[in-house]
């Protein structure tokens, strides 16, 4: 390996060749200020359009400053990150940065998550003089994202997120000078443009410019209300996450804990999402096994590969920009809302409750979410299957408004009978979790022999485009994996061209999956969490007594009493939808 | 337009057009060609002047002489008219009257290319202010 | 192919244009068809001769007579006068300033006399839409040298040896650059040529491409063949329209030649050209954010390394020159390197091309051996300053250049110079103020410039230059106070020391440079709220001289805001707190009985 010599700080070292400064002075333990920067490792994400001029160093023979997190390591070089030059310049960059910021931080949604406070603080800075005009624009609200622009920093991360990562391409820079910033084109609202509301841009904001649209209000008011039974539902990823809110290590599983805080909170049922995944395992493995059953009987007719479709951006990221081919993905909503079609049908009428006096909440690590359950075609005469969709970072605030000492909680179960579920259902929080669990259903259902193992380590990882071949008794079935729309391009683009050979993909729109969704805690760039979380979903599988969906018994229960079966009339009318062209 | 496809085909298309622009060339440095003045007042033209200016403008062209040719204003040698006036490179204005065709071809045989003067120089007959 | 005996330039350039030259042509040929003269006369449409001051020019050769300010009514006396009876007109001949004299012949302007034109050679000298009249100047020729004599190393090393360093600004020597891009490895390399001038007042690439657009054809080949690329692209501002057309008339002349496409004069190489057009942004002439605008990204600079030679537009080597760069290439190759850098100075060989403007007599575009002095450009060449004024201040380098006193007037103009005087070469701007510029002003018109024109990507040029603006209004409307001197040093400098590309760390420049040679003028604003050359209207003061004020109500009914008091027949009096400095009175008063302090 080739490696080059320089000096950090008066101190020696060697480093790999090609890596920046800011990487060298990591390496040695100087931990340069980076404010625009962000890179997540083996995701092969990263920002640096060295903007911000935040983690600028003093480099021996250099006219000017440079900034550590583009200028690559030479060798010989003479770096000095702390020097009186640095740090007037530092300083004086931070206080530009403040001088147009609206510093309102003890309302801002961001208070105590922002990297700018936190550099503010870190830097020390005390008074801004550079006093003057701030930019000011109108809020964009839309149904799940918030665009506060005036806290805008112009780091680009969102934008990178939205054209390089998620190719989207809604944000980009507009305007010169002191009026560039992030927007959709023509300054035109969210709403109006399309975005998928994957909410990746609000992960990776700096600053309290973009956030979700917060429905706390509301869901304490349902609870408030003696009217109205209040269930909720929780996503998989977010018992994975929700800890870190608590001061909790990454990848602490606290299952338990929130079952027992959404009971304190107030909820009448507690239940699970992860029973609406075990359902959509159900309809979308026999959706799947039919067209695969008719394309090896030879109708050409039949679709493939099939896409699977609970994640709502990933949806609406086909419905405009791949319209031509919205019969190829599955026709089975997503989790969240087969749970809410079925709060609203099966257990209303169990429980005896009208369907106007049942509210479901849910919590999910995702901003689309909102905009899912906000949909027409999940709605009936008006009234929405799923009432609110809450984030987890939401769910924290409700916690901690509702002084609940989370760390203290007992572990509890469940409400029965939407909150059974299996391993399967767990692992669609992350990436290769809904193609894992489908084949353990389909694989059984398609042979009618039970599963050698379980665990498929070939679907699992965190590499953007995956793919296997899994044995059907015979039959190569093969699977493609994508996570990040740009990979999900990628994998369109090869089927509209006939290149794809796959039968069925799984795709979700944030990378890593619903673990790094635009919902969840903040990872501040840091991919490890991502990793951690991911970790946790597998353990909370291989730690379930049932791990394949349609062994949930509840599952079984409901095709005998309501359902019938899967892709049944009832089922369809209730489990299934379809989509629109948005061109 | 036929491509030039050769360095020899665009050393000939320069050299065909170059006598398009030869004027400009040497008007860029008059000093280094031949400097033909024709006095071209009412009188001279009334002379024929006009033609005998073309005559030399073809005549200098065809024989591949380096030559501006200008048109000046009367030169007071109302008598004499046509009147031209010659300056070699290096030399003194020389001024000949009475330049019709055959004087003129004259001119251009013997005292332009050969630096021999002829009959027919007028005497300097003024001063400038400059002198 | 008649070769005519007489022929009149006009400047087709787009000042001249828009000054109706093309009335001018056309008027001509019809007084030339009607005195019978069609065979004899030939008009032109030229490029730009750089005495924009005086435009429309017409040139009558062969005897170089000059018209200035020329009329499509003047072509009839033009016409029946100078080219019937040879009698120059003389009411439209230039004059010179200094002796009042009518010059005729071109060769003895003092705008003339000192300039050497090789960028500029064929401008006004040729029609720019005939690629024979390019040929005839040896048009093509150097591209055929290099192509049948000369290696593309041995072409290199002849444009090194020149000495010919970039026209635009950061003056890299321009061989250097050509070989880096040739010795990057790729399966694909670019020449861009650099035509999005954005220097305010700058105008000397247009005028090379206007009017001669073939020598920037010829050199851009050049250099592919150089490098080894076969794909070259203009990145032109589309606000250049003629230039463009022109461009484009000349790359088809080019084409159908077999100047351009495949196996050039039979030699096996292959070099295309595409025009790129560009929407006018100053940040764009960056040759990164350049090639983030031709690739249809953002126009914004990103960090360096990678220099384009390196990875550039879609990430292939890619040399980026400007259009003088260029314009200089094939004269190099034919006259050669020797040649070339027995001219300039030093370190800066060959001649500079300047765009001429402020408060000098002889507005326009000029060239000049490296090393001539800026007072030989300001007073012989510009022919001094307007009105007899006296002056102040030249700024060169374009909006982040530095404003120089009188102090620096002999100093031999070239890159290092320049730099080291505190200003720099830039593209060419030269902007001469004279005694009634107010410096904090100018400081701020610049910085109002590169406020507009900062794409807003890096923090202390998108909010820095803001912040910097902000403090010389508030100086110039009267509130300054004296650490806001302090402040605008402190903050240019971290500016220039902190920010992304060149544009922020020269667009204090004017600031510094400002405060360093006219601190008086900026005490001035801060100590007392005056401004010593009665600019900053702000700090006008109005007042009525008692003793000279007759009465007359007049001052009174004119003020629009009603500042003005006093019976009739005694004498007025302004209330400070109400007036707006409008001037009003003071135009209107017959008795000169208000003071303007």
């Amino acid at each position: 390996m080739d490696t080059v010599q320089l000096t950090i700080d008066n101190k020696p070292v060697v480093v790999k060749k090609g890596i920046t400064v800011l990487e060298a002075a990591t390496s040695a333990g100087v931990h340069i200020p980076t404010l625009c920067h962000m890179k997540l490792d083996d995701l092969n994400i990263e920002n640096k359009p060295g903007g911000c001029r935040i983690c600028v160093v003093e480099v021996e023979g250099r006219r000017n400053l440079a900034p550590a997190c583009c200028t690559e390591v030479a060798e010989g070089m003479v770096v000095n990150s702390h020097s009186i030059r640095v740090i007037n310049a530092r300083q004086t960059v931070l206080e530009l940065i403040l001088s147009d910021h609206p510093a309102d931080c003890l309302i801002c949604a961001k208070s105590g998550n922002c990297e700018l406070q936190d550099m503010a603080h870190q830097l020390g800075i005390r008074e801004i003089h550079y006093k003057g005009e701030q930019s000011t624009y109108r809020e964009d609200t839309s149904p799940a994202i918030i665009r506060d622009v005036d806290k805008c920093i112009m780091c680009r991360r969102c934008e990178m997120m939205c054209n390089e990562v998620q190719t989207v391409g809604v944000l980009s820079a507009i305007n010169r000078g002191f009026n560039a910033v992030v927007s959709p084109a023509f300054e035109m609202n969210l709403d109006h443009s399309v975005c998928t509301y994957c909410g990746q841009c609000v992960a990776v904001c700096p600053t309290g410019a973009l956030t979700e649209v917060d429905q706390t209000a509301h869901v304490v008011r349902a609870l408030s209300d003696p009217d109205k039974t209040v269930i909720v539902q929780t996503a998989p990823a977010v018992r994975a996450a929700l800890g870190e809110e608590f001061g909790l290590e990454p990848g602490t599983l606290v299952t338990g804990k929130m079952v027992s805080a959404l009971r304190r909170l107030g909820f009448d049922y507690v239940f699970d999402t992860d029973f609406g995944a075990d359902l959509t395992i159900m309809e979308e493995g026999t959706e799947m096994l039919n067209r695969l059953s008719r394309f090896l009987e030879g109708d050409e007719s039949v679709k493939l590969p099939i896409l699977t479709s609970c994640c709502p951006a990933w949806v609406k990221f086909f419905e405009h920009q791949f319209p031509q081919l919205k019969d190829i993905p599955s026709t089975a909503r997503s989790p969240q809302q087969m749970f809410g079609s079925i709060a609203k049908t099966y257990f209303a009428e169990k429980m005896g409750v009208e369907r106007d006096n049942l509210i479901v909440v849910s919590i999910m690590p995702c901003v689309a979410k909102k905009y899912e359950c906000g949909r027409d075609e999940f709605k009936v005469d008006g009234n929405p299957d799923v009432d609110y969709a809450i984030t987890t970072r939401e769910l924290a605030n409700l916690i901690k408004l509702a002084n609940i000492s989370f760390d203290r909680l007992p572990n509890e179960d469940f409400d029965m009978p939407l909150g059974e579920s299996t391993g399967a259902a767990v692992i669609f929080g992350t990436t290769g979790g809904v193609i894992e669990a489908a084949v353990r259903t389909a694989y059984e259902l398609y042979t009618k022999k039970p599963l050698p193992k379980l665990d498929f380590h070939e679907l699992r990882g965190m590499d953007g485009i995956r793919q296997a071949t899994i044995d059907f008794a015979g039959f190569p079935l093969k699977i493609g994996i994508a996570h990040g729309l740009g990979n999900a391009r990628r994998l369109l683009e090869k089927i509209e061209s006939g290149e794809s050979e796959f039968h069925a993909i799984e795709i979700m729109s944030c990378p890593g999956g619903c673990i790094g969704g635009g919902g969840q805690p903040y990872h501040h760039g840091n991919a490890e969490i991502l990793k951690k979380r991911q970790m946790a979903l597998y353990q909370e599988d291989s730690n379930k007594k049932i791990r394949k969906s349609h062994e949930n018994p509840f599952i079984i229960q409901l095709y005998e009493e309501f359902l019938e079966k899967p892709m049944s009339e009832k089922a369809h009318h209730l489990l299934h939808t379809k989509y629109f062209d948005r061109t | 337009m036929t491509k030039i496809k050769t360095l020899a085909d665009l050393r000939k298309i320069r050299d065909e057009v170059q006598s398009k622009i030869r004027l400009r060339e040497n008007s860029d440095h008059p000093e280094q060609v031949v400097q033909v003045k024709v006095g071209m007042a009412t009188c001279g033209i009334a002379s024929g002047a006009k033609e005998t200016m073309k005559y030399f403008m073809d005549e200098l062209e065809q024989q591949a002489i380096d030559a501006v040719v200008t048109q000046t204003g009367c030169m007071g040698y109302c008598y004499a008219e046509p009147t031209v006036e010659i300056t070699l490179p290096g030399k003194e204005p020389v001024i000949f009257g009475f330049v019709d065709k055959e004087k003129a071809e004259e001119i251009i045989d013997v005292y332009i290319k050969r630096g021999e003067l002829i009959d027919g120089v007028i005497p300097l007959t003024f001063r400038t202010i400059d002198d | 192919m008649t070769d005519y005996k007489i022929h009149l330039l006009i400047c087709g350039g787009t000042g001249c244009k828009s000054s109706e030259s093309d009335e001018i042509k056309k008027s001509l040929k019809y007084w030339i068809d009607e005195a019978n003269l069609k065979e004899e006369a030939q008009v032109v449409l030229t490029g730009c001769f750089g005495f924009c001051e005086k435009g429309p020019i017409v040139k009558v050769l062969p005897d170089n007579t000059f018209y200035v300010e020329v009329k499509p009514s003047d072509a009839e006396e033009i016409v029946k006068e100078h080219l019937l009876k040879g009698r120059p007109v003389q009411r439209l001949l230039y004059k010179d300033p200094h002796t009042n004299q009518q010059i005729s012949d071109s060769k003895g302007m003092d705008f003339y006399k000192k300039q050497m034109r090789i960028a500029l050679r064929n401008c006004g000298f040729i029609n720019p839409e005939s690629i024979h009249e390019y040929i005839s100047r040896d048009g093509y020729m150097a591209l055929g040298k290099c192509l049948t004599e000369l290696t593309p190393e041995e072409t290199i090393k002849e444009v090194k040896d020149s000495g010919l360093r970039g026209r635009g600004g950061g003056g890299f020597p321009t061989g250097l650059k050509w070989e880096i891009t040739r010795n990057s490895e790729a399966d694909q390399k670019y020449v861009v040529c650099n035509a999005d001038e954005g220097d305010p007042g700058a105008f000397m690439d247009r005028s090379i491409l206007e009017g001669d657009p073939h020598s920037v054809i010829e050199a851009m080949a050049i250099c592919g063949y150089c490098i080894g690329a076969d794909k070259g692209l203009v990145y032109i501002r589309a606000e250049y329209p003629l230039a463009i057309e022109r461009l484009t008339t000349a790359l088809r002349h080019a084409r159908e030649y077999g100047l351009l496409g495949n196996d050039i004069l039979g030699t096996g190489f292959n070099f295309e050209i595409d025009i790129r057009l560009g929407a006018g942004a100053f940040v764009c002439g960056e040759e990164t954010a350049l090639i983030h605008s031709m690739e249809g990204l953002r126009g914004e600079p990103t960090f360096k390394p990678p220099f384009p030679s390196v990875a550039g537009y879609l990430g292939k080597p890619t040399n980026v020159n400007n259009v003088e760069t260029f314009a200089n290439i094939p004269v190099i190759i034919n006259k050669g390197a020797a040649w070339f850098s027995e001219i300039g100075t030093e370190k800066s060989k060959g001649t500079k091309v300047f765009a001429l403007a402020g408060k000098i007599n002889n507005v326009g575009l000029i060239e000049v051996p490296m090393g001539t002095t800026l007072r030989e450009v300001i007073y012989d060449i510009g022919g001094g300053i307007k009105d007899g004024k006296e002056f102040k201040s030249v700024q060169t380098g374009g909006p982040s250049g530095g404003c120089l006193t009188k102090d620096f007037l002999d100093t031999p103009i070239d890159y290092d110079n320049l730099l080291a005087a505190g200003s720099m070469m830039g593209s060419g701007g030269m902007i001469v103020m004279d005694e009634d510029d107010c410096m904090v002003s100018i400081a701020k018109f610049y910085l109002e410039f590169t406020l507009e024109e900062s794409c807003g990507k890096c923090s202390p040029c998108r909010i820095g230059n803001k912040r910097l603006h902000e403090i010389l209004e508030k100086i110039t409307k009267g509130y300054g106070e004296e650490k806001d001197i302090e402040r605008l040093k402190l903050l240019s400098n971290v500016i220039k020391d902190t920010s992304l590309c060149g544009l922020g760390q020269s667009s204090p420049n004017p600031v510094l440079s400002t405060i360093a040679n006219f601190e008086d003028e900026y005490l001035a604003h801060v100590q007392e709220q005056r401004c010593p050359s009665g600019q900053c209207k702000a700090l006008l003061k109005y007042e009525i001289i008692e003793d000279l004020c007759t009465g007359c109500t007049l001052c009174f009914r004119n003020c629009p805001v009603g500042a003005i008091t006093g019976e009739r027949r005694q004498p007025h009096y302004i209330d400070q707190s109400l007036c707006i400095k409008c001037g009003a009175c003071y135009e209107k008063c017959k008795f000169n009985a208000i003071k303007l302090s």
